[in-house]
This record gives structure tokens, C-alpha cells and sequence, in this order.
């Protein structure tokens, strides 16, 4: 969203319901806990429906949800507009045939797995998650889509952390997010 | 409890879940037919028929909470407790969530994991559902049970997209009913290619 858009009222209220926790995982970090919007079912569906209403005449085929939050609120996001629903796993849980892209963790490197057979070229992809923050996992999903062939359309997150940069991370493609925290 | 012995039995879209799980044997390990519902989730139809049916379900049961199980009873739960207008809680691996946890040891074959829930998700007179995609042994929907008791919650249903044989009739999990749409998936050469 840009700052020339109005703003939807909708907006303030699923924020509100944002709580931040100081200090997790570790000291320094101001933790986005978005548990305590799932409590508020009318902010949740706010939540999704601001989701759904964007996407659901840009001819999405596949919703891309980041284990394990981003499985929230792509899951109904791909119900409601009648996509496929792919998860992005962390390594060793998805069977069968797959592929993997690694990225970078502060310290180390983590592998986010997709399966090969979920996606093909033909396939306009969205991908969710909860948060974004470097773009290092956002950047590693649309990697994987894009190695089958599919194009993604646009990133999807509730909160950005602007400061971090994460949207210079995804390489041009779009970013949608309802709320930031500075 | 299968969702065919109570009304649904011939109702088409429970065939049409069952075709959309994808057999893997032998994973994670040699002599588990994996039921993969990694496959159900690439037909929106019968995404949507799964959701459908639990709702049709809970939805004048007043049911307050939404309990899922991480990682795939996140992707279950949320659309249900959209639905029926019930708040989400995710049951999540040790050192996920933050603020006070309360947490429950549960078995695994080789060793022991632990669930845990925050405890200002449930307020008092909650009615809860706990969501998985599937129940074999118990021992995970029983961990969540705890959970959500000792917080002070009544659960009135666990509900599975898939559940082994046994948990037919009135079988039910710590004095808790169990609700379950289709059996296991036996293993052929055909469904790798469903």
C-alpha cells in the first residue's frame, strides 16, 4: 500500500490487535505476535477478507503459504479465491519428490522445501506469510516458484518491517502488506 | 466417530477427499503408508468439501475456539474457525510462542515432544474444537486436550480429516468424542499419479 491510498478502516483494527513482545526470541528483538489477532475473529477476517478482495480477480492459481504461519492466512486466502493451496515447508516434512532453496539466517542457513509436482509453468502464484523482515524467506519461496516455471504475482504479508529492507530482497516483484511497524 | 455413521454415508464429497490424498509408503520411515493430504490441498473442490463438511458440523455448536495442531492443523483450523466465527489458537512446537505458555509432554515411538498454547488465548466458558489432518496413535490430540483443559476450556470435539479404523463407533480419546471424514489410503502403484 502506498501513503496516497485512503486507508481502510479495517486496517486500525486488525494493527491493534497486533501484540509486539520485547525480547523474543532473544534480546533486541521487538516480536510481531500475531496470535493475539486470531483471538478477534472479526479482525481475522478482516484480515483475509483485505487479502481476498485484492486477489480474487487477479487470476490466482496457486496461494504459496510459508510454514508455519503463513499457512494461517494463505489457506483461506486460497479457499476463498479458489486456488490451489501449496505449502512451503521446512526440510523433511514434505514426502515424495522435492525441491529445496537455502537461505540465509543470522547465523547459518535454513532450507525451505516445495513439491515439485504442486506447481507448474502455468501457474500464477501468490505467496503469504505472516511477516516480512530481510525478504530472505520471501525471497527463497519465490526462488522455488519460479524454478518450476510459475510466475509469481505478488508477495503478500500482514506486518512489513520497513527498516529491514526485506522488499529490496524480492528482486522488482510486487509486495502488498496491511500494516507496517517502524 | 466417521463422518459415513453419522449421515454422511454415499455423500460423494467424502470419495472425493479420499481420491484426493496422495499414499506414500514408507515415509518417513519403512512400513508407514504416509497419508498425504498435500495432494487434497492441490484441488480446491475438495479443500473446500472438507472444510463444508466440518462446518456444516460445528457451526451451531457453539463453538467458541478453534484449536489447531502445528503445522497442517493450521491449515485446516483457520478456514473452520472463520467460518463459524470462533477464534484460532495454533498448538505449536516448543519455543514458538511467545508471552506464558503452558506446555504437555506427549510419546512418540522413539522419545517424547511437547505441545504448548498461550494461556491468555482461552478466557473462561470456552467450548473447543481441536483440529489435525490426522490421528493414528491419539497421543497428540490427547497432549492438546490437556492443554486446553488445564486452561480451563471444555472440549467438546476432535475432528481429523483422517483416522485409522479403530476410531470407529463411540470410540473416543480421554472421554473426548472424536469425529474423523475418511480412512487411511491404501498404498497402489495408481495413486502416485492421482
Amino acid at each position: 500500500m502506498s501513503e496516497n491510498e485512503v486507508k481502510d478502516p479495517r486496517i486500525d483494527g486488525i494493527k491493534t490487535k497486533i501484540r509486539v513482545v520485547p525480547d523474543f526470541p532473544k534480546k533486541g528483538i521487538m516480536f510481531q505476535d500475531i496470535t493475539t489477532l486470531l483471538l478477534d475473529p472479526k479482525a481475522f477476517k478482516d484480515t483475509i477478507d483485505l487479502f481476498v478482495e485484492r486477489y480474487r480477480h487477479m487470476n490466482i492459481s496457486v496461494v504459496a503459504g510459508i510454514e508455519a504461519r503463513g499457512f494461517i492466512f494463505g489457506a483461506p486466502i486460497a479457499l476463498a479465491i479458489g486456488a490451489k493451496f501449496v505449502p512451503l515447508r521446512k526440510p523433511k516434512k514434505l514426502p515424495g519428490e522435492i525441491i529445496f532453496e537455502e537461505y540465509e539466517l543470522e547465523y547459518g542457513s535454513d532450507r525451505l522445501e516445495m513439491h515439485v509436482e504442486a506447481v507448474d509453468s502455468g501457474d500464477r502464484a501468490l505467496v503469504v506469510d505472516d511477516l516480512i523482515a530481510t525478504g530472505g524467506t520471501l525471497c527463497a519461496a519465490m526462488n522455488l516458484l519460479r524454478r518450476v516455471g510459475a510466475e509469481v504475482v505478488e508477495c503478500a504479508c500482514v506486518i512489513e518491517l520497513p527498516e529491514l529492507n526485506g522488499r529490496e530482497r524480492l528482486e522488482g516483484k510486487p509486495l502488498y502488506v496491511l500494516v507496517e511497524y517502524r | 466417530m466417521f463422518a459415513v455413521e453419522n449421515g454422511l454415508q454415499g455423500d460423494p464429497r467424502l470419495k472425493a477427499i479420499s481420491d484426493a490424498i496422495r499414499v506414500i509408503p514408507h515415509f518417513p520411515k519403512t512400513g508407514i503408508m504416509f497419508q498425504d493430504i498435500t495432494t487434497l490441498l492441490l484441488d480446491p473442490v475438495a479443500f473446500k468439501h472438507v472444510v463444508d463438511i466440518f462446518v456444516d458440523r460445528y457451526k451451531h455448536m457453539n463453538i467458541s475456539l478453534v484449536a489447531g495442531v502445528e503445522a497442517r492443523g493450521f491449515i485446516f483450523g483457520p478456514p473452520i474457525a472463520l467460518a463459524i466465527g470462533a477464534k484460532f489458537v495454533p498448538l505449536r512446537k516448543p519455543g514458538k510462542l511467545p508471552g506464558r505458555v503452558i506446555s504437555e509432554e506427549y510419546e512418540l515411538e522413539y522419545g517424547s515432544d511437547r505441545l504448548e498454547m498461550s494461556v491468555e488465548a482461552v478466557k473462561s466458558d470456552e467450548r473447543a474444537l481441536i483440529i489435525d489432518d490426522l490421528v493414528a496413535t491419539g497421543g497428540t490430540l490427547s497432549a492438546s486436550i490437556n492443554l486446553l483443559e488445564r486452561a480451563g476450556a471444555e472440549v467438546v470435539e476432535c475432528a481429523c480429516v483422517v483416522g485409522l479404523p479403530k476410531f470407529k463407533g463411540q470410540c473416543k480419546l480421554k472421554g473426548k468424542p472424536l469425529y474423523v471424514l475418511v480412512e487411511p489410503r491404501e498404498y497402489d502403484e495408481l495413486t502416485l499419479y492421482n
